[in-house]
């Protein structure tokens, strides 16, 4: 069995994909999902505030969800529900997608171009090394957002949140909402790594505090948590003795982390960046295997679902075009894009002159907060782009708009810096 | 007269505002802003706050337990309990269909709460 191309995800970024690949000529486009519906971690995100940039109105996630399935199916895009994929090769250049579900079985489909779109998941307990003993009630934050949003079980009644992330702000109203009492959210950092928005909406409005610069120490109970200790940690993150507080409660829950999903992107050997733990990518979020695209939280985790939808979208053009051009268009050169200063990564890695079209949106975030920042985009050292930018913070994605009209030829390396206006 | 630190929460941006009031409580400037929302948002905030509720609705019959619903509108801060409290008693029966009104006058405030999402 053979599609044109294969979608690997049907939540925001492989929806968009698919809705522009066929948009843009492709006629034959397989969307692959795992859960039983489309639309991804949108299904359980049921808060308002998403779509304000591409609809200029406030959706909860499964509007903005439907928004797109519609489309889909307005478009007659085949989709596979309760497909797992389980694997991704390479053979010459062709690409095989091995899938299995109840319906149908294992299957090989062979695809002429692959997009990743499979998300994120989030960082667990384990990769935390926090001490104590393994009791019931300690869950990641979107478990219990699944299981309060989905599936109609509060997780517990007295819970502290490790981790100021979207998903522990988020899920800290929630739980307060449905008649829990939430006693604190410990950040780590110095800084919420959350949008201002969800602090200001999920946590001042309730009262609920925010201990920055806080961990937890010590996990207690034996069948159920019964409670935790936090304490202050100095400027290497190293608890502070004599600031331990023992907080009575049955739930804990982590929100400490995205990490791209990209297992099936290692299986076929694609290049991943250390930073972002998503793949690396050419000016038309195409990886380092020909013909396999990334797009969504599987490239770089967003803040907002509208980055992805746009991003997805260029993901599902350009491989339309991959296909329809019968494979890569050769470039003569390829220009890194490095990050400096406070940007920690760029997507894309490489731009290419001859292959960009207009113009390509390059995304990136900062690894500290700025005030009265400035983005500057340099050619080697030939000032190509600056714009102040009053506050920047590591959870919020940064972009400029990259223009071909900059370049005059003969460049060597595209610079992206972000720094405070005065270290100039 | 008071100065009011608020964040703006109209986008993701998060701009800082400092609203000023005179002593009658009303509000004389707002800077800090970098759109006309922000300004809205800044009057609006120290005068009569505003808020969007989401929560969920047990479905009788359906093919999911729960019906995602918000309000259709943003309501006063100070009716979210009287508005959650009429959302968590109420029940509905499948098919629920995208932008349905689950719920009347929802606390009181005039404003109904309808589903995000169809359930069959």
């Amino acid at each position: 069995m053979k599609h044109d191309i294969v979608i690997i995800g049907g939540g925001p970024a492989g929806l968009a994909a698919a809705e522009a690949a066929r948009e843009s000529g492709a006629q034959d486009v397989l969307i692959l999902e795992r859960e039983p519906e489309l639309g991804g971690i949108l299904n359980q995100c049921i808060h308002s505030g998403f779509g304000l940039h591409t609809f200029k109105e406030e959706l909860t996630g499964p509007e903005y969800a439907a928004r797109f399935i519609e489309k889909a199916e307005q478009l007659e895009i085949p989709h596979w529900l309760s497909t797992t994929v389980v694997d991704l090769s390479r053979q010459g250049d062709s690409l095989f997608v091995t899938c299995v579900s109840r319906e149908r079985g294992l299957q090989v489909v062979e695809a002429g171009a692959v997009v990743l779109a499979m998300g994120c998941r989030e960082r667990p307990r384990g990769a935390l090394n926090i001490p104590g003993t393994r009791p019931a009630g300690i869950f990641s934050a979107g478990t219990a957002q699944r299981l309060v949003n989905l599936e109609g079980y509060l997780p517990g009644r007295e819970v502290v949140i490790l981790g100021s992330g979207d998903i522990g702000l988020i899920m800290a109203r929630r739980m307060t909402l449905e008649g829990a009492k939430v006693k604190c959210v410990a950040e780590l950092m110095p800084y919420s790594g959350g949008l201002k928005r969800n602090i200001v909406q999920c946590l001042d409005d309730y009262g609920i505090p925010l201990k920055l610069s806080h961990t937890v120490i010590d996990i207690q109970g034996k069948e159920r948590v019964t409670g935790v200790t936090i304490a202050q940690v100095d400027e290497h993150m190293k608890p502070i003795p004599g600031t331990e507080e023992q907080i009575p409660c049955d739930t804990l829950l982590l929100s400490v982390g995205l990490i791209p999903e990209n297992e099936l992107s290692k299986a076929v050997g694609v290049e991943l960046s250390p930073v972002t733990n998503g793949p690396k990518v050419n000016e038309s979020l195409e990886t380092s295997i020909p013909g396999v695209f990334a797009c969504g939280n599987v490239l770089h985790v967003h803040d907002l679902v509208d980055y992805v939808s746009e991003e997805a979208e260029q993901a599902g053009r350009h491989a339309a075009a991959f296909v329809a051009a019968g494979g890569r268009e050769q470039a003569a050169e390829e220009l890194p894009v490095k990050p400096e200063g406070a940007a920690r990564y760029t997507v894309p890695v490489t731009i290419s002159p001859q292959r960009m079209e207009d113009q390509v949106v390059i995304r990136f975030r900062v690894g500290r907060n700025i005030r009265k920042g400035v983005v500057k985009v340099y050619a080697d050292d030939k000032l190509l782009y600056s714009r102040k930018r009053p506050v920047m913070a590591p959870g919020e994605m940064e972009q400029v708009v990259f223009q071909k009209a900059w370049l005059a030829g003969g460049e060597t390396v595209i610079r992206v810096v972000a720094e405070e206006e005065e270290a100039q | 007269m008071a100065v009011i630190e608020l964040t703006c929460i109209s986008c993701p941006l998060g701009c800082p505002l400092k609203v000023e009031t005179d002593q009658a409580g009303q509000v004389v400037r707002v800077t800090g802003n970098t759109c006309k929302r922000g300004e809205l948002y800044g009057k609006k905030e120290v005068t009569a706050p505003e808020r969007m509720v989401a929560s969920t609705v047990k479905v009788e019959g359906g093919s999911a337990p729960l019906v995602s619903v918000r309000t259709q509108g943003p309501i006063p801060k100070g009716k979210i309990w009287d508005c959650m409290a009429d959302i968590r008693r109420a029940v509905v029966k499948a098919p629920v269909k995208l932008g349905d009104v689950v719920v009347e006058n929802a606390g009181g405030t005039g404003v109904d709460v309808i589903a995000t999402k169809t359930v069959d």
